[in-house]
């Protein structure tokens, strides 16, 4: 019994392997051909609203536009548009500087306090449904122009929090290049955590994903709240915070209050000569290549990083997979050794030992 | 008082509602900033002894605030701006979300590619020449310039929903589908009668967010339908905030009774109305914005 169970499995494994190497059925090939159909509307959009976009305006960038009465007018820099962004641009570096440092420095900040403030929602407290009400009412109304009037009008800092000393205290020990992105950080508290609702979202429906046996196990095994943190929250929520950080980035980088942005469409529609259509989409394209590499930096910081568990539970598995096959080895060895033993019997040449003694 | 490992102690307890708290008035401290100044008047506003309730019920802040942002007619055309095309988005993303969640044709992978991509990428970049073609197409400044693209699977956003859809798609179980295709389905009836109705959770979410994010998008809006200089006759809210000064000194010209002129109260007071039908919008939906987040997975593996 115990031997045709074996088999049949041995059977599967083989037939799965075969599988693999057999292309799928003429059935099973017309059946995807279908999602092709359903693809239309989104291969035309790309094509049409992506594509197209995408590269006449690379073609823009590496020209200059000047619009006529009769049209508009190409005349072809090459790269003339980029070097005059880069030297001779008084604003554009300055601003991509500024948006550097203060992406870099408030993106940590408002995922670190997502997630602190998704974990507070998501312990056992009364009154639940009211603060996430109030947590996520800046999903709702966050745009431009309202943070715009909310930072115009005062009401974007708190005046019963004293944010002076607390900027002058940061920026007398600080360097004046680091300080004042934090002080502007502090400053603008309020737009700041209004940021992160989205991302207290997220962060929440990641936490009430995470297998509540876990803890118990940890709690047995005398684990502290503060080492189950560490070893069962934060694992179980790195891609969150991975998707998280490029969500924040991607949400500065596109805001319409975004200074950059300001600019770039402030040269699309100015009338002087050597500005204009080309001359934005060069910007366009700078700032897009920026935005980029800094999502793709943050992405490969926080992706590339196995945590210590992941690293010992594969090490183990190879190890196991090793002492396996050592031991296959080793029985393989063992049987050919044993048919050999035999056949050399049969023929004559050894006289073993048990021979010997029947001999007697 | 800390607390055993069973039973959180009071003084943590006490510490997590102080936090909760102290955060959630920072949060709701611009709203309260605004409406408390939007009630005052403008003697009110000079008076340093008050801070923060004005010393009568004022509402002609509001009335004054409402006629230079053309109200009723502003909130109609928002809702038309942001209602079309997210049913729009609706059609094009679950259908694209299905297919990439149950079919297995060659280049999957090349287009979910590039989906992510056009979510990283800046609008900015293909601002320019969607601009031209718009004009072009002679969509420009009308609401088709925001109907199209969200036709076609290219709307704003347009990447999150496809991925919602395709998350929520691929748990729906395959005999179901397999089920109904050897009861005599096509695809398309498949689609329709079996994915769809299950996907209910899904259809919220991308609806509400869609609604709410095109709504508050002003940048793309001014550009594509307002119009740069306001050419067209179509604006929102969010645009008509936007423009407030401008528009309220054109008001205060033309009105006829003394209008005073633009202050904080006032500003504050076009804000509030501004983002007002949303929030009576969200605290009446608010069980569906907050569950159906659980329920779609939005978040991806």
């Amino acid at each position: 019994m115990a031997e045709t169970t074996k088999m049949s499995r041995k059977d599967k494994k083989a037939l799965k392997e075969r599988m693999k190497h057999l292309k799928s059925g003429k059935l099973e090939r017309r059946y995807a051909r279908m999602g092709y159909i359903f693809m239309i509307p989104w291969f035309i959009g790309a094509a049409v609203f992506l594509a197209y976009p995408l590269g006449s305006s690379f073609w823009y960038a590496l020209n200059n536009i000047r619009i006529t009465p009769l049209g508009r007018i190409f005349s072809f820099v090459g790269q003339g548009n980029f070097t005059q962004i880069l030297i001779q641009d008084p604003d554009f570096m300055i601003y991509l500087v500024d948006y550097l440092t203060s992406t870099i420095i408030s993106t940590p900040i408002i995922v670190v306090f997502a997630l602190i403030i998704a974990m507070m929602l998501n312990m056992k407290i009364k009154g639940k449904g009211f603060f996430r009400l109030i947590f996520f009412l800046p999903v709702i109304i966050v745009s431009g122009p309202i943070l715009g009037m909310l930072t115009a009008e005062g009401a974007g800092s708190i005046s019963a929090i004293d944010t002076q000393s607390l900027t002058s205290a940061i920026s007398s020990v600080l360097p004046d290049i680091i300080a004042k992105p934090i002080s502007d950080v502090f400053n603008n508290m309020i737009t700041t955590l209004w940021y992160s609702g989205v991302q207290i979202l997220i962060f929440l429906s990641g936490l009430q994903k995470i297998d509540k046996s876990m803890y118990e196990a940890a709690k047995i095994d005398g684990g502290s709240a503060w080492e189950c943190f560490w070893k069962i929250t934060l694992p179980n929520l790195k891609s969150m915070i991975l998707l998280n950080t490029i969500y924040t980035i991607v949400f500065i980088s596109n805001n319409s209050e975004n200074p950059i942005i300001v600019l770039i469409e402030e040269s699309m529609f100015s009338g002087t000569k050597e500005k204009g259509y080309g001359y934005a989409s060069a910007m366009a394209w700078l700032y897009s290549v920026v935005v980029l590499i800094l999502v793709g930096l943050f992405a490969l910081l926080l992706a590339t990083r196995k945590d210590q568990y992941e690293k010992q539970v594969k090490r183990a598995i190879k190890a196991r997979k090793k002492e396996a096959r050592n031991k296959k080895k080793i029985e393989r060895r063992n049987r050919r050794n044993a048919k050999k033993i035999e056949r050399q019997r049969a023929a004559g040449k050894i006289t073993t030992h048990t021979t010997d003694r029947s001999d007697y | 008082m800390l607390g055993s490992k069973d039973r959180e102690g009071f003084l943590k307890q006490f510490l997590v509602y102080a936090l909760l708290i102290c955060i959630g008035f920072i949060y709701v401290y611009p709203i309260l900033h605004m409406v408390s100044s939007s009630l005052m008047t403008l003697d009110d506003l000079l008076d340093s002894s008050i801070k923060w309730l004005p010393s009568s019920f004022n509402l002609s802040n509001f009335e004054q605030a409402a006629k230079s942002m053309d109200f009723w007619n502003a909130l109609w055309q928002s809702i038309v701006i942001a209602g079309v095309p997210t049913i729009c988005n609706l059609i094009s993303c679950s259908v694209t979300g299905y297919a990439l969640a149950r079919f297995d044709f060659r280049g999957k992978k090349i287009v979910m590619g590039i989906i992510i991509l056009s979510f990283v990428l800046p609008s900015q970049i293909t601002m320019i020449p969607t601009y031209v073609l718009y004009s072009k197409l002679g969509i420009l400044n009308t609401v088709w310039a925001f109907i199209l693209p969200a036709l076609f699977g290219q709307g704003f956003k347009a990447p999150i929903f496809i991925l919602i859809f395709w998350q929520f798609f691929r748990q729906i179980p395959k005999a179901l589908i397999e089920a109904a295709r050897i009861d005599g389905a096509g695809h398309f009836k498949s689609f329709f009668k079996v994915a769809l109705p299950s996907a209910t959770p899904a259809f919220i979410t991308v609806a509400l967010f869609s609604f709410v994010w095109y709504w508050n998008e002003s940048y793309l809006t001014e550009l594509y339908i307002h119009g740069v200089y306001g050419q067209s006759e179509w604006t929102t809210l969010v645009v008509q905030l936007d423009n407030f000064a401008a528009n309220y000194s054109s008001y205060a010209q033309t009105a006829t009774n003394a209008a005073t002129n633009l202050n904080e109260s006032i500003n504050m007071a076009g804000t509030l109305l501004s983002i007002l039908p949303l929030t009576i919008l969200y605290f009446v939906l608010q069980r569906h914005f907050v569950e159906s987040i659980d329920r779609t997975g939005i978040t991806g593996e």
